[in-house]
């Protein structure tokens, strides 16, 4: 996984709500692997493939964006890992908004993707800000746990101690359980001598 | 010392706990891990990358139900048109049996939806932690299990371990009382419940129903309820075990028999919230107040009574909920003010992993049952075992006869992973769970509801109750 620490980056002010795994990732494209053009696939894209140009994301000004910003509920629904990871295939390492599913911010934490949660007001100065400076940076700095533009912020946000810890080390969960396995043998040596039938 | 009270989730959370960190994370042992074949290829792709095999193979079930054909089936895995789909079947069927996982594959007696197989083969029991590569795995919560989705990266990490990280859990209580009025149902229920406390009302917590009216509630109605919890936001939906649980799970070929029976039955008693147990919110509503609901939008807290109006965004208050509905009514097609019971339908499907069961098959027949279907439509039996009871009671005979096709089991038009979906622009009365844009094919417009009010559609060529339906 790769770590991630500081972020500097055209940011996308999309600014939806309920915006769900079924959009991020279309369940007729689960079996095949993750491309490029998956992420939002029928917002961005018309039926014959064609980009739909009034769409935020075919946006020429925030080319090379590797933040989205979003409102309440971003990837909710399925537990579709598809869903985060159609994000950095796009591009993005980062998505803020004011909430998120909560299997896609476990999902986020196991593909380096940083999920950042703000307030509503936040979200919506950041969003006004984006939208009247289109291609502007946002500076997401996680060590600081900081979001800031050149014209608003910095905001702080909250964020797990263990989630942390593996994000800036590039670390995920395997690694860290490989330190425990004693102690699964241990429990379950007690645990299947108590309920057997669970064996 | 007094040992304080506990409530249902904490006392499952304990018994599984293999060590806790500080600040919130803890190692949590896994009982079951259910699994799929549209992420079985992510999961063992990236189990091998890293060289690890799997610990307790027995421990994981996998069901072919993603992306399974509902129709042809006599013509076995040669009859599946689309080769990926065919070729990711037969991978979870040949690699899952040679690594010694529980494999229930497309041509097996008991194959089906996993969220139906895994309770009615007894795989399901109270007290389990069972965890699951689809968001629907809240299902199993009905049978006093803590079960909840995750991604495919954990998955792998539950295969390789038996163990997953999880932070611990907040809890809400949503205390039901008194009865369901007549042709309201489970799902009916759930979606009031969506309605009133939002997509994000359960937003990290771990949920459980209570109260006499979940009580009064079969193990199949459970399920529906707690199969929609993720819908709720919640993380897991659970209800304490019963005597109604225990007789379910009797007998059942994965439940526990003999001696263990007893000693099974003995651990799930204890197994409910103590007296004075707090929870991080508490939430209690009537049943009495309860009515016929369906979807009328494109999130699950856009849900309305059949003899309500749809919305106007002019009379919301939020302003993000505004946009919301202001974006779903575009892409319904529908008016503010329009009533559900004047909007025509193109298509029915009943099924899934919320209505699939043997309870909703009959709900449904029950009002089909004489009459004839004005749109097209087909039910796709929650699993094959399901199919062989209906068809024994001559289920099938009344949906047929009234102009439904009669399919095979698989997740099919919920989510149209396998290729059963609908046109751009048509509009779909489901017993499923999802009315997200494009969730049942591109440019689809689904409403969500009961069985009951699907089959009442289906005859009425518009959205209907029920009570609706002409004698």
């Amino acid at each position: 996984m790769t770590p991630f620490r500081v972020l500097d980056a055209v940011a996308v002010p999309l600014g939806e709500s309920n915006v769900d795994t079924d959009q991020l990732a279309p369940s007729r494209f689960l079996m095949r692997p993750v491309f490029d053009e998956l992420l939002l696939h029928d917002r961005r894209y018309e039926r014959d493939g064609t980009p739909r140009a009034e769409f935020i994301l075919n946006d020429p000004a925030y080319a090379g964006a590797q933040i989205i910003v979003a409102g309440r509920n971003f990837g909710v629904g399925s537990s579709r890992e598809f869903a985060v990871l159609a994000l950095p295939a796009a591009g993005f390492r980062c998505a803020i908004a004011t909430s998120f599913g909560d299997i896609f911010t476990s999902n986020c934490y196991q593909n380096g993707v940083l999920p950042i949660v703000l307030p509503e007001a936040t979200v919506e100065e950041l969003l006004a800000v984006l939208r009247a400076w289109p291609g502007l940076h946002v500076t997401v700095d996680l060590p600081a746990q900081t979001v800031q533009t050149p014209a608003c912020g910095p905001y702080t946000f909250a964020i797990n101690s263990a989630r942390k810890a593996c994000l800036l080390e590039g670390f995920d969960d395997v690694a860290l359980t490989g330190r425990y396995r004693k102690a699964i043998a241990r429990f379950e040596d007690t645990y299947y001598r108590d309920f057997p039938w669970l064996a | 010392m007094r040992v304080p009270p506990q409530t249902l989730v904490d006392k499952i959370w304990k018994r599984h706990a293999v060590v806790a960190l500080d600040g919130s994370e803890t190692l949590l042992y896994v009982d079951r891990c259910l699994l799929h074949e549209g992420f079985w290829w992510n999961i063992i792709d990236a189990l091998k990358s890293r060289n690890l095999t799997i610990h307790r193979p027995s421990n994981a079930i996998a069901c072919s139900d993603h992306f399974v054909p509902t129709t042809d089936r006599s013509g076995g895995f040669a009859a599946i048109p689309d080769e990926r789909r065919r070729d990711l079947i037969l991978r979870l069927e040949t690699e899952g049996t040679e690594l010694g996982v529980n494999v229930i594959g497309m041509q097996d007696e008991r194959q089906g939806i996993l969220h139906v197989v895994a309770p009615e083969t007894g795989i399901t029991q109270p007290g389990m932690v069972i965890v699951g590569s689809d968001s629907h795995t809240s299902t199993h919560g009905a049978l006093g299990a803590l079960a909840f989705g995750i991604g495919t990266t954990e998955a792998m990490h539950v295969l390789a371990t038996q163990t997953l990280w999880q932070s611990r859990p907040k809890t809400m209580r949503i205390t039901v009382d008194g009865r369901l009025p007549k042709h309201t149902t489970a799902k009916d229920l759930i979606l009031s419940l969506i309605a009133r406390l939002g997509i994000d009302g359960g937003a990290g917590l771990f949920v459980e129903y209570a109260g006499s009216a979940i009580e009064a509630l079969t193990i199949e109605e459970r399920l529906t309820v707690c199969n929609m919890s993720i819908e709720l936001g919640a993380r897991a939906g659970t209800i304490a075990p019963d005597e109604a649980t225990f007789a379910y799970l009797a007998g059942r070929p994965h439940a526990p028999s003999g001696a263990h029976w007893d000693a099974a039955v003995a651990a799930w008693k204890s197994l409910r919230s103590d007296d004075g147990a707090t929870f991080d919110r508490e939430v209690r509503i009537d049943g009495a107040n309860v009515t016929p609901m369906a979807t009328w939008g494109t999130s699950l807290d856009q849900t309305i009574p059949l003899d309500a109006p749809v919305p106007d965004p002019a009379a919301e208050p939020d302003a993000v909920k505004r946009e919301a509905q202001t974006r779903s009514l575009a892409y319904m097609g529908l008016r503010p003010g329009q009533y559900l019971g004047d909007v025509p339908i193109d298509y029915v499907f009943i099924g899934s992993c919320t209505n699939g069961r043997l309870d909703d098959l009959r709900e449904a027949a029950a009002v089909v049952r004489g009459r004839r279907a004005t749109v097209p439509g087909f039910v796709s039996p929650g699993s094959r075992a399901v199919k062989r009871a209906a068809e024994a009671e001559g289920l099938d005979r009344i949906f047929i006869d009234a102009g439904f096709e009669w399919r095979d089991s698989g997740c099919s038009m919920c989510a149209g992973a396998n290729g059963d979906t609908l046109q751009p622009g048509q509009r779909c009365a489901a017993t499923s769970n999802r009315n997200f844009p494009g969730r049942q094919g591109p440019g689809s417009r689904t409403h969500i509801m009961s069985p009951a009010s699907a089959a009442a559609s289906a005859i009425a060529g518009r959205i209907a109750g029920a009570a609706q339906v002409p004698a």
